[in-house]
């Protein structure tokens, strides 16, 4: 992440328990040891969020994924406290997040946060207008006003021309269009979504994808996004946080998952994807052998693979990764076709 | 799970598997326990006949009935001093007798210094048109206007709005305060948890019974009707409010909150919006049971429908009763129509053009001026405010010409057709009934406990042994054994019935689409009539009997059966009855092996609710001849002398249900928990 800007939200040693006496599990050394199956056993208690810790820049993209059960939508509703955390610190723009009150936490809900939800979550009985309008009506915001601006949204969404129509006439991805247009209406700083778009089909979900893309591109919001789908998360993600059991693996940029797993879990769920379009020549590059000539083609280190595929094929030297006028590597052939034969032999 | 139950009775009980239920021996031989006790049982009413059975003549009383009387003559005697009475009870009752006289003296009685009541009949048709119209739609407003003229022809209108006022104001009462309620059950589990129980109980007791009871605090009259409506309007209010807040989707619930609501904003804006076709299921629920009670209520002096049917009903005179049962049976079709019109408003709204939208404001402001138009001349003029009645007739323009036709089909059923219905009625009572209520009301006292409590313990579970026997330990408290064992008898055979009726029909439904559609509307139609009107038809078939109040129980719960059997056969996963298809199954097996077995907890819910059904019906049929507790209950209306007998014969009553819904409930969770491992 880009040191030099303080963090929009900052997390630490954040804890969710589920359970009778869930305070006691996070304070306990012994307890918070153990695994899920033991815990259970132990306590009766599920701890859906262990101990996790992480910053997200201004405008950065952080996307949390896991398979069910991982503890990840439960992690996002920590940080907009709809679920209340065990233990930890939270901070959002250097305020302490955990001792809002129920009134600051309601104001910070209507003007910094929004949340777009894996099941929209509409309201059937009212229009798609009224719908995007409907965070700035609980604020107080008189009908003309908020008429004016959810429009402006809808247009930005591509909505233009459904205002009127109601939610179940609209299909899945229409009406996570809404969902998506009532979170941008309150112009918040932070846009949480929790799986927006699992539940649609794959074409859908492409073209959503590269929407909330192009928002990014245009409103500049700082987002949170949950997956379970690691292409998705790589697509939009700048960093990217891995949960299994409710704990942190790893955090990192996609060629960092890909290119150097933090264990064998991480490394089972990166292993189906196609490297070439992840990876960067930094992490195939290899020190120059005595033997290597060193005259052929630059690139820079932060080239994909499959960019430098045919680069580097249809030259008969290595190639060469400088940076600063400093050769950091040399990929030849062999390089390349390590990772080229490895998508061959995923697939 | 068929499979699953002939394994479990063909395993050695000695080498149980680690997951089968470990319950007692008898557990996994069900089936032959009861055939084994009810043999016994036979045995022993064969060598015991008529002794022991408790019998007390129809003109007798006991210490307990009597007792009864004295502590109601002490109420009576304290009404006026008693601070109960004069700070809470008489509060109730003013407060609720001034409403209805508000709303009586509107539509139905002379009031306000006026010969006639404020609307007259054009003035109410106007009203109740418009009012169809706005929330409903044209349709049902045009059915409602032309229905509420027919009451004027049939001679009934100030009887149908005298019920109908009686509606209003119980229906008023019981949205008040069954709405709140409901939203705070549907909001909270702890409140829910509450009132479930008590709702229950609200329901499962038969409607005839706490009319009696009432009187004592709130004496005869409108106010003791609106508030036994009340018990029984209520309840599906609440129910249905608190349900409706519940199936509110938790994402939409969470969007809310996400986006900064307050509690306040979510529930207004959000939940109730949003359950608000549900709330307005429960009222029109709350509308039809209201009607069915109001009528009942007849029984204890409320004015209307219900006691032309009532009084006719004690002569046998079909003609009259037929008449007012059909204005009973109008009525709610109306009310019926009228307010699920309104739940579907929202939906046509929808489908409104833009045009129609602008339009709908000028044409409501017409048809507002007309309708004030119409009030006023009903105001103004007899002719308008009275509802004209041809010279020499009694009944008006087609009331005695209905009654006319009513009594000579009755005559003529009763003549040319009694081989049917004679012989049905004869065989019936001679080969099912006869034997049932022998067994139940011959055999020995301590027998017939014996083996209820030996059979609610091998169907459902000890706690339900347990209540069976508090509850005919307090029958047998009442005096009123025999005539308990005699109600008893009715109600099972009357519920095996039902349950058949229930099966055949329901499997058909649920598996044939095509019997679904043609069936379902017949019975949404019969669920709505209230139970008074049920006993005309048979009473006009087969006379006053036992045997007709039992046929009228059938009908009458029949339709909640079928429905529940049909629901559970529809519901049996499609995936199921696919691979059984394809593993080469027949339609009989498919039914008896895969269906049946799947919809079990269905059938059991069916059979409990057929019991509820039918205990209530047949306590009715007291009325009509069926004697036992319900005529006990009615003469404790009629006879003050009989006050505490007809008292103690409505809780024998209850204990009855209580039991039988506890035995039903344990063997419906028994199931559930089988099905479950």
């Amino acid at each position: 992440m880009p040191g030099d800007l303080s963090p929009v939200i900052s997390v630490r040693d954040l804890w969710k328990v589920f359970g009778p006496k869930a305070e006691a599990v996070p304070k306990s050394e012994e307890l918070s040891a153990l695994g899920r199956r033991e815990l259970m056993d132990r306590t009766g208690c599920t701890a859906a969020v262990r101990d996790v810790s992480f910053d997200i820049a201004p405008g950065e993209v952080f996307v949390v994924m896991g398979l069910s059960g991982s503890g990840k939508s439960t992690l996002v509703r920590c940080l907009n406290r709809l679920i209340e955390p065990t233990s930890g610190t939270l901070t959002f723009e250097g305020e302490d997040l955990l001792a809002a009150d129920a009134a600051r936490l309601r104001e910070l809900r209507r003007l910094k946060f929004s949340m777009v939800f894996q099941h929209f979550g509409l309201l059937p009985h009212r229009r798609v207008v009224e719908n995007v309008a409907y965070g700035l009506e609980i604020r107080g915001m008189g009908r003309t006003e908020r008429t004016k601006k959810a429009m402006e949204v809808i247009e930005l969404v591509g909505l233009l021309g459904y205002e009127k129509s109601y939610p179940d006439q609209l299909s899945g991805g229409m009406q996570q269009r809404v969902g998506l247009a009532r979170a941008l209406a309150g112009d918040p700083d932070v846009l949480f979504f929790d799986e927006p778009f699992s539940a649609l089909d794959p074409l859908i979900r492409r073209d959503m994808q590269n929407e909330v893309i192009r928002l990014h591109h245009e409103v500049g919001k700082t987002m949170v996004f949950i997956t379970h789908d690691l292409s998705e998360a790589l697509k939009l993600g700048d960093r990217i946080l891995i949960m299994r059991d409710g704990k942190m693996i790893q955090t990192g940029t996609g060629d960092e998952l890909v290119g150097a797993p933090a264990d064998d879990y991480v490394r089972d769920f990166v292993s189906d994807v196609n490297r070439s379009h992840v990876l960067t020549l930094r992490w195939i590059m290899r020190p120059p052998r005595p033997d290597d000539p060193l005259d052929g083609p630059v690139l820079s280190r932060d080239v994909l693979v499959h960019e430098a595929t045919r680069v580097v094929l249809d030259s008969d030297k290595p190639i060469r990764v400088m940076e600063n006028g400093e050769l950091l590597g040399v990929v030849g052939n062999e390089e390349i076709l390590g990772v080229i034969a490895a998508v061959t032999e995923g697939s | 799970m068929a499979v699953l139950e002939a394994a479990k009775t063909t395993r050695p009980p000695a080498a149980p598997p680690a997951t089968a239920p470990t319950g007692p021996v008898w557990a996994a031989h069900r089936g032959a326990v009861v055939a084994g006790v009810v043999a016994v049982w036979v045995a022993l009413w064969a060598l015991l006949r008529n002794r022991f059975t408790l019998t007390l003549d129809t003109a007798s009383t006991t210490d307990l009935h009597l007792r009864i009387n004295e502590i109601r003559d002490s109420i009576d005697a304290g009404r006026n001093s008693n601070p109960l009475f004069l700070y809470v009870f008489n509060e109730i009752r003013l407060v609720i007798d001034a409403l209805t006289n508000a709303i009586s003296g509107l539509i139905a009685q002379p009031a306000f210094g006026r010969p006639v009541p404020l609307l007259g009949w054009l003035g109410v048709v106007a009203v109740v048109m418009f009012v169809a119209w706005a929330l409903g739609n044209g349709r049902v407003s045009l059915l409602a206007g032309a229905v509420f003229v027919f009451f004027g022809l049939q001679g009934l209108w100030t009887q149908a709005m005298d019920t109908l006022a009686l509606t209003l104001a119980a229906v008023l009462v019981s949205l008040l305060i069954g709405i709140p309620l409901g939203v705070w059950a549907g909001l909270s589990d702890r409140v829910n948890r509450v009132l479930t129980p008590v709702l229950d109980f609200m329901q499962t007791m038969p409607t005839f019974v706490y009319l009696a009871p009432l009187t004592l605090f709130f004496l005869i009259g409108p106010a003791s009707a609106v508030i036994a409506t009340l018990i029984y309007a209520a309840p599906p209010a609440i129910r249905i409010t608190a349900h409706g807040i519940r199936s509110v989707a938790p994402a939409t619930v969470e969007a809310s909150v996400a986006l900064g609501s307050t509690p306040r904003q979510t529930l207004f804006g959000v939940l109730i919006p949003v359950a608000r076709r549900t709330i307005v299921l429960g009222i029109n629920q709350t509308i039809m049971a209201a009607l069915s009670m109001v009528t009942i209520a007849a029984l204890i002096d409320a004015p209307g429908l219900g006691q032309n049917v009532l009084k006719a009903l004690q002569t046998l005179d079909v003609g009259t009763a037929f008449n007012a049962g059909l204005s009973i049976v109008l009525m709610a079709i109306v009310l019926d129509r009228v307010t699920t019109a309104m739940s579907e408003r929202v939906e046509v709204a929808r489908l409104m053009t833009p045009q129609a939208i602008a339009r709908r404001p000028y044409l409501l402001g017409a048809g507002a001026l007309a309708t004030l138009v119409c009030v006023y001349l009903s105001y103004t003029f007899a002719n308008y405010a009275v509802f004209p009645k041809p010279e020499g007739s009694s009944l008006g323009y087609v009331g005695d010409d209905v009654a006319r036709v009513a009594d000579s089909v009755t005559t003529w059923t009763q003549t040319n057709l009694t081989f049917l219905t004679q012989s049905w009625k004869d065989v019936s009572t001679a080969w099912i009934l006869d034997p049932v209520e022998h067994l139940l009301v011959e055999s020995p006292w301590f027998v017939v406990f014996a083996v209820a409590v030996l059979l609610s313990l091998v169907i459902g579970n000890l706690r339900a042994a347990v209540t069976t026997a508090v509850c005919l330990a307090v029958v047998i408290g009442t005096g009123l054994w025999s005539d308990t064992m005699t109600t008893l008898a009715a109600v099972l055979v009357a519920t095996v019935l039902t349950v058949l009726i229930g099966v055949l029909v329901g499997v058909w439904m649920g598996r044939s689409r095509g019997a679904d559609r043609a069936i379902r509307p017949v019975l949404d139609a019969a669920q709505v009539l209230p139970s008074f009107v049920y006993l005309i038809p048979f009473v006009a078939l087969f006379g006053a009997t036992r045997f007709t109040a039992i046929v009228a129980a059938v009908v009458y719960s029949a339709p909640i059966a079928i429905k529940l059997v049909a629901d559970g056969i529809r519901n049996v996963s499609a995936t199921t009855v696919e691979a059984a298809l394809s593993a080469g199954t027949s339609t009989l097996q498919m039914i008896r092996k895969v269906q049946l077995p799947m919809a079990r907890e269905a059938l059991v819910l069916a059979t409990n609710q057929g019991l509820i059904y039918v205990l209530s019906m047949v306590v009715v049929g007291g009325l009509i001849g069926a004697g036992a507790l319900g005529y006990d209950v009615v003469a404790g209306f009629r006879q003050s002398t009989y006050f505490g007998k007809g008292l103690a014969a409505g809780l024998a009553i209850v204990m009855l249900g209580v039991m039988l819904d506890r035995v039903t409930q344990a063997a419906s969770g028994r199931t559930g928990g089988a099905k479950k491992r």
